[in-house]
């Protein structure tokens, strides 16, 4: 395998007295869809929150890349293409749909702020480029339709879809997918299952994915880690880690205890 | 976005043509003093509404960059003979500047903290220019400052300095539309919503946070140095603590994030006083009154408010065009 896309070294996080990660080592390769799993409490949203800069690491390095971002505030990390979502919905509810895709274009779609003050022919064609790109977007997750709505006024499923597509108009290099399926009914899950199998296609980015529909970790996942308690207990295929008697433990608790 | 761009050129467009139109409908000049108050409390009010209602923060230390704009064109120009034009570049310059430099710390703190730190500044600067009375003339005021004149212009008629300070105004409504319709704008109403999920689309929110308050407190000095040359006279009371509220309330009035309801917030909280006048101290009830009264029934205040009434009156005019369509049918089928 060539340089890992993502790779993180001995992450360790503490909170207070509270040891949330420790010596935790994740890598992610483009084209590929990593899992993270894990009990409640085990640590993946303090993980996904230290890989996009949200939670500063105490210990361990992270690149992107050849990247050192260990020490990059988030929305460095995000320019370098480490784009998140969140698993409580984070859009931005006072834009429509369309304006929510176009800000994820922001960063990468860039003229002076001085040019869109003035209104510049430059910004202009920026902000048509923005458009369109945006557009194109919420055509590939299905959203094409509702671009005009307010974004707090779509159902739940289709706010997900949105914080899918805004993370999309960032085109990153890597996407950091935190619980995408909660909340959403088998339906809907189905659906965002193809579609983050899509995204990799179309795209080709890697994908890193907290989650706790095991159905669908298994089905589109190439490489799942499992934490426990802030430490990776069992990595492999899909299948491997479905028999590591560790994993079995971690889950349904051990019988000899 | 670019169609509601165009409908706020259109409405901008508006606007200037009835300000421009105004003047000779006014009886007297006391009237176009009001008017020209008016559109200096606006171009103060609308940054502040860039600020507050789009970008989310506060700062109930706008009066401070008003005065501060008004009193460095007044020593420039008075004091030192500075041509009347540089000194307002300067006065402009250094409250931006001033702006940059609290801003950095300041924005920092969020919420109630801001407030306080921005009030507490307003409250400092007021205090200066009660106090250094060799440069501000203290309590008793600044007088004797220069009128406009640029590029070798002399604004010598009231009529005159109105019809400037109403392209200024156009200008900063202008300069304002276009941060709004642009990825500034949504930069901004996205670290408003969320800075996590800001930072994670890659909006360095500190940046913005700062550029919005420099924009804002540049287009209050901005309005401060044109007051000091229109009024020629300048005092410390102008630029307290309680103007500060009141152009918040003009922003909360004109419902946060609407430029032509913060105008109308502002043109309406400046003639409401100059009606009063005969009560004296109502006033202050009546802003508060005001405020009770707007967050109780128009919580997306006088733009939405106005939009709701004519939704309504759409919705009636509609309603009984159809009943009659219906009734007249019924009518007829009767008859037949």
């Amino acid at each position: 395998m060539a340089e890992p896309l993502l790779s993180c070294r001995d992450v360790g996080v503490r909170f207070g007295g509270l040891q949330a990660l420790s010596g935790v080592e994740l890598s992610a390769a483009q084209g590929e869809i990593t899992a993270v799993i894990g009990p409640n409490g085990a640590g993946k949203t303090t993980l996904i929150n230290a890989i996009s800069g949200m939670v500063q690491a105490q210990r361990g390095v992270f690149r992107l890349g050849a990247d050192d971002i260990t020490q990059a505030p988030p929305h460095e990390r995000s320019r370098l293409g480490l784009v998140r979502t969140f698993q409580n919905l984070e859009i931005f509810s006072n834009m429509t749909v369309l304006e929510n895709v176009m800000t994820g274009c922001h960063a990468r779609l860039r003229v002076p702020a001085w040019a869109s003050l003035l209104r510049t022919r430059a910004s202009r064609a920026m902000e048509k480029t923005i458009l369109n790109e945006a557009l194109e977007v919420l055509d590939f997750v299905g959203l094409f339709e509702l671009a005009k709505y307010q974004a707090r006024d779509l159902p739940f499923g289709k706010q997900r879809l949105l914080e899918l597509a805004r993370a999309l108009g960032a085109r990153p290099r890597l996407l950091l997918l935190d619980e995408p399926a909660a909340g959403l009914n088998m339906s809907e899950t189905q659906v965002l299952a193809d579609l983050i199998l899509a995204v990799r296609e179309h795209f080709r980015l890697g994908i890193v994915l907290v989650e706790h529909d095991m159905d669908l970790v298994m089905r589109i996942s190439d490489q799942v880690v499992v934490l426990c308690f802030g430490q990776v207990i069992s990595r492999g295929t899909p299948a491997q880690v479905q028999r590591d008697p560790e994993v079995i433990a971690a889950y349904l608790g051990d019988d000899e205890d | 976005m670019s169609v509601g761009y165009r409908r706020d050129m259109r409405w901008l467009g508006g606007f200037l043509v009835v300000l421009l139109l105004a003047p000779p409908l006014l009886s007297n000049n006391y009237y176009l003093t009001v008017l020209t108050m008016c559109c200096l409390n606006a171009m103060t009010a609308v940054g502040l509404s860039l600020l507050v209602g789009h970008a989310g923060q506060i700062s109930l230390g706008h009066a401070g960059f008003y005065g501060l704009g008004a009193y460095t064109t007044a020593a420039l120009s008075t004091t030192l003979g500075v041509p009347v034009g540089l000194s307002m570049c300067a006065g402009v310059g250094v409250t931006s500047g001033v702006a940059a430099l609290v801003g950095l710390p300041a924005l920092k703190l969020k919420g109630h903290y801001l407030a306080m730190a921005t009030l507490g500044f307003g409250v400092i600067l007021s205090i200066l220019f009660n106090e250094t009375v060799e440069v501000t003339g203290g309590p008793s005021g600044f007088t004797g400052i220069p009128r406009l004149s640029l590029f070798g212009v002399e604004f010598s008629s009231d009529l005159s300095v109105y019809y400037l300070i109403l392209a200024v105004l156009g200008l900063v409504v202008w300069l304002s539309f276009n941060i709004l319709h642009s990825r500034v704008g949504r930069a901004l109403r996205a670290l408003h919503t969320s800075e996590k999920a800001a930072q994670a689309m890659g909006i360095d929110i500190a940046r913005y946070k700062l550029f919005i308050f420099v924009v804002s407190a540049a287009f209050a000095g901005l309005a401060g140095v044109l007051y000091a040359h229109y009024l020629t006279f300048i005092a410390p009371a102008s630029f307290g603590f309680l103007f500060s509220v009141q152009l918040i309330v003009m922003v909360v009035l004109g419902g946060m994030t609407s430029v032509p309801g913060t105008i109308a917030g502002a043109f309406f909280l400046t003639v409401l006083p100059e009606f009063l006048r005969a009560f004296e101290n109502v006033e202050i009830l009546l802003f508060g009154a005001i405020l009770i009264l707007c967050m109780m029934y128009l919580p997306d205040g006088l733009a939405g408010g106005s939009r709701r009434l004519g939704r309504l009156l759409w919705k009636k005019m509609v309603v009984r065009a159809a009943k009659d369509e219906a009734d007249a049918e019924a009518g007829e089928g009767g008859n037949g």
